[in-house]
């Protein structure tokens, strides 16, 4: 038994050193962003919002936040709007080459986006819409559909069976049914699914690199920054970068996730 | 009045959700991959590109040493942080899975996926100024009298780097996997006598091989086509596929010698992920 606890004890610690690895960088950039040196390092120097007005004085940081919030939000309800689609079709019909259907739809994510990003540029600038605001909107969308259906089917799987029929039996259309059943049944999951697609998107920087043109986003405004020096303007655009995804992704917990997982624990 | 469940056939309703995806995917997802195939067999002239059906950019590529020195060792550093991040993530995932509560795994989780909305290339930045020679590791190593080392611009900054994009994700995969593992299995392995490491290598890694091989092999994918950690912590030298393929697109407007890279990378990460998959789905041959 004296083992155990031992085992239990360095099992614990090894959680902690694992989660101190993967957040060591998060918070040294967080910190770094109150920090006077130009080259940060400890002992700190002093506090500074420095950085930070730096960046708020930069007119290219803001036409970069302008740039990126077009693109999160158009990219999210795009996004939201296929995914939905696409996980009702699912959990609804079952047709010939479904299988094929489902991986048509689900397999981007696992593609290196280094390899989208020049795929999409070859593809935009042969078709016309390369370097345009819209191109990001585009490859983004394709980039988080998966994610946006992954959400709203797994709400989909919550819901009665029966639920759907009895609508239809009560006389009411079947856009009806879609409309007064099915979305508000999946609203929390389509609220998280814009909050996620969005926050995907708004840290995507290779393919927006590629085929942003002059719109460029803010993650590509820190890649060009940090391609020319040591710069802690990098931290201060991180860590507000960092707050507006947290906020994204605490907001999608709060509606769904977190539903989600009381719910399949009380039964 | 019909059920409309029953009706197998096509209508409006079901094309309006069906319809979207397909066409979508085809004009910018299926499209583009395809054209970048094609695209490897056009010609560059005077910085323009002409459509033909030439293979010279795959001569020009194939026969390079740079380019197979670059493949070399991108999927060696991609095996390598596959190796090392399944090792680490392994006893904290065993942990979480069977050594804490309910809450404790749901708090761990949900920490976890904070990584994937924080900019990768901001943490990135931050393990420059930590693994710099004046950097944080170190100035505390310095303090007790040690270093300084050389942490940058070597193979080791590159894996602290692909660890940072692929530690968090091959935890939660790992988690899962392991708290899918059937409870009455181990207890029957302990009750027959099974020391606690015999248990975990005989039964619960067996049990969990599906969820650990998909989780290495999500670990793999991102490594193998990330230029942000080769570039920025591994100084490039080599540089990794994923890099040749910026390089190559970027400033010698040679895309379709970029499309070659990618197509290979495409071609060496399909055949990774079916021997992958292949290996999870097998079943165990009976002894």
């Amino acid at each position: 038994m004296k083992d155990n606890t031992a085992l239990l004890w360095f099992l614990r610690s090894y959680i902690g050193v694992v989660f101190i690895f993967i957040f060591a960088p998060i918070f040294f950039s967080v910190i770094f962003s109150f920090n006077s040196d130009r080259f940060p390092t400890i002992p700190l120097g002093s506090f500074t919002l420095h950085w930070y007005e730096t960046i708020i004085a930069d007119p290219d940081v803001w036409a970069a936040v302008r740039t990126s919030l077009i693109v999160s939000v158009s990219t999210a309800i795009l996004a939201t709007l296929l995914g939905f689609a696409t996980a009702y079709s699912d959990y609804r019909y079952t047709f010939r080459l479904k299988s094929a259907y489902l991986a048509l739809v689900l397999l981007p994510p696992t593609i290196p986006l280094i390899i989208m990003a020049l795929a999409m540029l070859a593809w935009f600038s042969r078709i016309g819409t390369s370097g345009q605001v819209y191109s990001i909107i585009i490859a983004h969308t394709v980039l988080t559909a998966p994610f946006a259906m992954a959400i709203i089917r797994l709400r989909l799987n919550q819901m009665d069976e029966n639920l759907e029929a009895a609508a239809w039996n009560l006389g009411a259309s079947e856009w009806r049914t879609m409309w007064h059943v099915i979305i508000p049944f999946c609203r929390p999951a389509i609220i998280s699914a814009l909050c996620l697609t969005a926050a995907v998107s708004f840290d995507e920087f290779a393919i927006a690199w590629f085929v942003s043109g002059l719109n460029k986003t803010v993650p590509v405004v820190i890649l060009e920054v940090v391609q020319g020096n040591i710069d802690p303007r990098v931290n201060a655009i991180g860590t507000f970068v960092f707050f507006t995804s947290m906020t994204l992704v605490i907001l999608a917990q709060l509606f769904f996730i977190g539903r989600a997982a009381t719910r399949s624990h009380s039964g | 009045m019909a059920d409309p469940r029953s009706g197998v056939r096509i209508n409006l309703y079901a094309l309006t959700f069906r319809l979207p995806i397909i066409v979508w995917q085809f004009l910018f997802f299926i499209g583009p991959l395809l054209f970048m195939v094609a695209m490897t067999f056009f010609l560059v002239q005077n910085y323009r590109m002409e459509e033909a059906f030439v293979f010279k950019n795959w001569d020009r590529m194939l026969s390079r040493n740079f380019f197979w020195d670059s493949y070399v060792y991108t999927l060696t550093l991609a095996s390598l942080t596959t190796v090392i991040a399944t090792c680490i993530a392994f006893p904290a995932s065993y942990a979480l899975a069977f050594k804490t509560s309910e809450a404790v795994r749901r708090w761990a989780i949900f920490l976890l996926i904070i990584p994937f909305f924080t900019s990768y290339l901001v943490r990135t930045f931050s393990w420059f100024v930590i693994l710099a020679e004046s950097g944080v590791i170190n100035a505390m190593l310095r303090t007790v009298g040690l270093g300084p080392y050389t942490m940058l611009n070597t193979a080791f900054g590159t894996v602290v780097g692909y660890l940072t994009l692929t530690l968090p994700l091959v935890v939660i995969l790992q988690t899962f996997a392991l708290s899918n593992v059937d409870r009455s299995l181990i207890q029957a392995a302990q009750n027959l006598g099974a020391p606690p490491l015999r248990t975990v290598f005989a039964v619960i890694i067996p049990a969990a091989k599906t969820g650990l091989i998909v989780a290495a092999l999500f670990c793999f994918i991102l490594s193998f086509g990330d230029f942000v950690a080769p570039y920025y912590l591994g100084g490039s030298k080599p540089p990794t596929l994923p890099i040749l393929i910026i390089d190559t697109t970027k400033s010698g407007q040679q895309w379709p010698r970029a499309a070659v890279v990618a197509v290979i990378m495409m071609t060496t990460l399909i055949t990774i992920a079916f021997t992958a998959l292949w290996l999870a789905y097998r079943k165990r041959a009976s002894r």
